[in-house]
């Protein structure tokens, strides 16, 4: 027993000596290349605008701090929404691949192999170019309802008392959606909801047949024995896989970059740039995406405990 | 007892990296070729030609390096590296020299670690916008322009007037900083839309998704001849916002590396203003201008002050050219005019100290 612990101790220590190690040479390297060091930066100038703010109020003269702030905000937003469209899309398209109706069950299986087996970047890009090639510019934007307007400036639609208006260059008053922010939450939800749609059926499949036709004998319209009976059962299943799935659809809106939406990655990537500061850059994304994936897995895991009770108690 | 050998690994690391850094001069020649970051791919300043060879006058200055080092201008490997990575891969090591269109400023040369060796072309930021009537993206048909027309679609002729605008930039780079400065110091609003590819952030701009884009002027010239679908639809506005000194750049620290680079650099420079060529500098060798004789290495030992060969300043002018070779190669066929990057004794700003 004490032979054990001696043994546990010197492993700590070890581990201990090489992160010591990795640190201090670091730190001894960037020292004799004269490489700033330290979180001093995040209270200067940034001096770069950014495209899209949401909640916080940034311009050029802000500090580094705020501008990774509005990067932040910017990855919630998209991963927030993301998430509840690709629940309520995947879950349509898993109910749809169990659906009697052969063409409908085809069609999603069609859609799911698709979707699943082509990368993200490739399907980011192909949204984007859509809307930038393809729509129109403001001047020629496309008018379908009032006051919504499609141009390759973005999606703007009236909110209420506040209608867009072509001034100058593009449209102002309104919501607005940009071509960055709408293609990056199109491609993460059609991608995820890949996905979820394939949790969703083996879930479904895995409450035993008997179930569904106790629930059909006992005079329950489908839509009924799905709510009350299957899906109650089937949640026991889903929804562990499914904290993986919002964990990728989170990670994955880092692809952001790439399309040139303003999410943590693309600030903290101009910041590292423009300080030089790399390692404290990374440092702070790394930080960020464990503190969602690790509250997102909380609270995933909680829910979880929620419907597991509730499905013994069934 | 597997713990225990962990921390003799440990230990074994902790006394290698105590062992003291090689200088780069060393570790190039010892493994035989430089390696040299340049940019991903622009026109006139690094670009694979349609034979898969790196040209452009960023390229060269590798070359020039490779030259002075080996008597070899072919022994460099190119990092084609984006804005955002360049300055983490010359830190790390990655790249011993960093030739890619890069701004010379005091934060790049003082926190980032860098050393700037000097400067290959004299530049400025600009804008280039769409000329009037020219619609953006695909729909192009004559009616909704002859209406576009009728309504008085703007005519952008000056920055001035680009209040309000969305501008296309690439994040990383100094453009994306001055670009900020300019509309706050004119009282103008804007929205920028970055993008770190440089084919993605050009092709946003072309498709009409941005009213203008903003780089070098080098880099709107190159970007115009080499990538629009019509380039004589696109204006480039007289404001020139920025200094926009672009050279290469080594590690800070290393000074016998630095003296190599910096010296390739003027020797190119000091060749032309000498009027010494690729074509000529093989009918030297009975020169009676001395200040040619210690350039060819015919008398004093200039190569070796620098720890290279004597002949060195001859392989850089013979492989690669002098400063206004690789400039009339490289981006001349661009449509680029010498300007400014003119030698000092033509009134241009390119000066390199005396070779002696």
């Amino acid at each position: 027993m004490k032979r054990s612990w001696l043994y546990q101790a010197a492993l700590i220590a070890a581990a201990g000596l090489v992160l010591w190690y990795f640190a201090s040479n670091t730190a001894q390297n960037l020292e004799a290349r004269r490489i700033a060091t330290g979180f001093a930066f995040l209270w200067r100038e940034a001096g770069f605008e950014i495209g899209e703010t949401t909640f916080i109020a940034y311009g050029a003269a802000d500090t580094y701090l705020r501008a990774l702030a509005v990067g932040l905000v910017n990855t919630f937003r998209v991963a927030a929404l993301g998430v509840v469209l690709a629940t309520v899309l995947g879950t349509l398209l898993g109910l749809a691949r169990l659906s009697p109706n052969f063409l409908l069950a085809r069609l999603a299986a069609g859609y799911v192999e698709a979707v699943r087996n082509v990368p993200l970047l490739v399907q980011l890009f192909f949204w984007y170019t859509i809307i930038t090639e393809v729509l129109p510019g403001a001047e020629e934007a496309l008018n379908p309802l009032p006051g919504v307007f499609l141009s390759n400036r973005g999606i703007f639609f009236p909110l209420p008392g506040d209608w867009p208006e072509l001034s100058g260059f593009n449209f102002t008053g309104g919501g607005t959606l940009t071509p960055e922010f709408a293609a990056l939450l199109v491609g993460l939800v059609t991608y995820t909801a890949g996905f979820i749609a394939e949790i969703v059926r083996a879930g479904i499949l895995s409450v035993p047949r008997g179930q569904l036709e106790a629930a059909r004998s006992m005079g329950l319209v489908r839509r009924d024995q799905l709510r009350h009976v299957v899906l109650p059962q089937a949640l026991r299943l889903i929804v562990p896989p499914m904290t993986s799935q919002y964990l990728n659809l989170t990670k994955n809106s880092s692809l952001a970059v790439a399309i040139g939406y303003p999410d943590l990655v693309s600030i903290a990537n101009t910041t590292m740039n423009q300080t030089g500061q790399a390692i404290e850059g990374i440092a702070i994304i790394m930080a960020v995406y464990l503190s969602i994936s690790l509250s997102i897995s909380a609270l995933m895991n909680w829910y979880n405990k929620r419907v597991a009770m509730r499905g013994l108690a069934a | 007892m597997k713990p225990l050998l962990a921390v003799a690994a440990a230990l074994s690391l902790l006394a290698a990296g105590q062992a003291g850094a090689q200088s780069t001069l060393e570790a190039v020649t010892k493994k035989g070729f430089v390696q040299c970051g340049v940019n991903v791919g622009l026109a006139g300043f690094s670009q694979p030609d349609s034979q898969g060879v790196w040209k452009g006058i960023d390229v060269d200055l590798c070359r020039a390096v490779a030259a002075a080092v080996f008597g070899d201008a072919t022994k460099v490997r190119y990092t084609p590296l984006t804005a955002q990575q360049r300055f983490t891969a010359l830190q790390s090591g990655e790249v011993d020299v960093l030739s890619r269109n890069t701004t010379w400023t005091i934060t790049r040369d003082t926190s980032l670690g860098l050393n700037f060796v000097g400067v290959n072309y004299y530049d400025g930021q600009g804008f280039m916008v769409r000329k009037a009537g020219v619609a953006a993206g695909g729909a192009k048909d004559a009616k909704k322009e002859a209406k576009k027309a009728a309504k008085g679609a703007r005519t952008i002729t000056s920055a001035k007037q680009l209040n309000g605008a969305t501008i296309c930039v690439q994040p990383g780079t100094t453009t994306e900083l001055n670009l900020a400065d300019y509309f706050r110091a004119h009282k103008m609003t804007f929205k920028p839309v970055v993008i770190e590819k440089l084919e993605e952030v050009v092709n946003a701009y072309f498709s009409g998704r941005c009213d203008a884009y903003t780089t070098d002027i080098s880099g709107l010239v190159s970007v115009r001849a080499s990538r629009a679908p019509k380039p004589d639809e696109h204006l480039i506005l007289p404001e020139v916002i920025s200094k926009e000194p672009l050279g290469p750049a080594v590690r800070h620290g290393d000074d016998r590396w630095f003296d190599v680079v910096k010296w390739s650099l003027f020797a190119m420079i000091e060749a032309e203003e000498l009027g010494l060529s690729s074509k000529n500098i093989d009918q030297q060798a009975g020169t009676a201008n001395p200040g040619i004789q210690r350039f060819i290495g015919a008398t004093g030992d200039i190569g070796k002050m620098l720890g290279v060969d004597n002949k060195w300043a001859v392989h850089i002018v013979k492989q690669v050219g002098n400063y206004g070779e690789s400039f009339d190669a490289n981006l001349k066929p661009l449509g680029f005019d010498r300007g400014i990057n003119k030698l000092w004794t033509q009134g241009g700003l390119m000066y390199a100290p005396p070779i002696r």
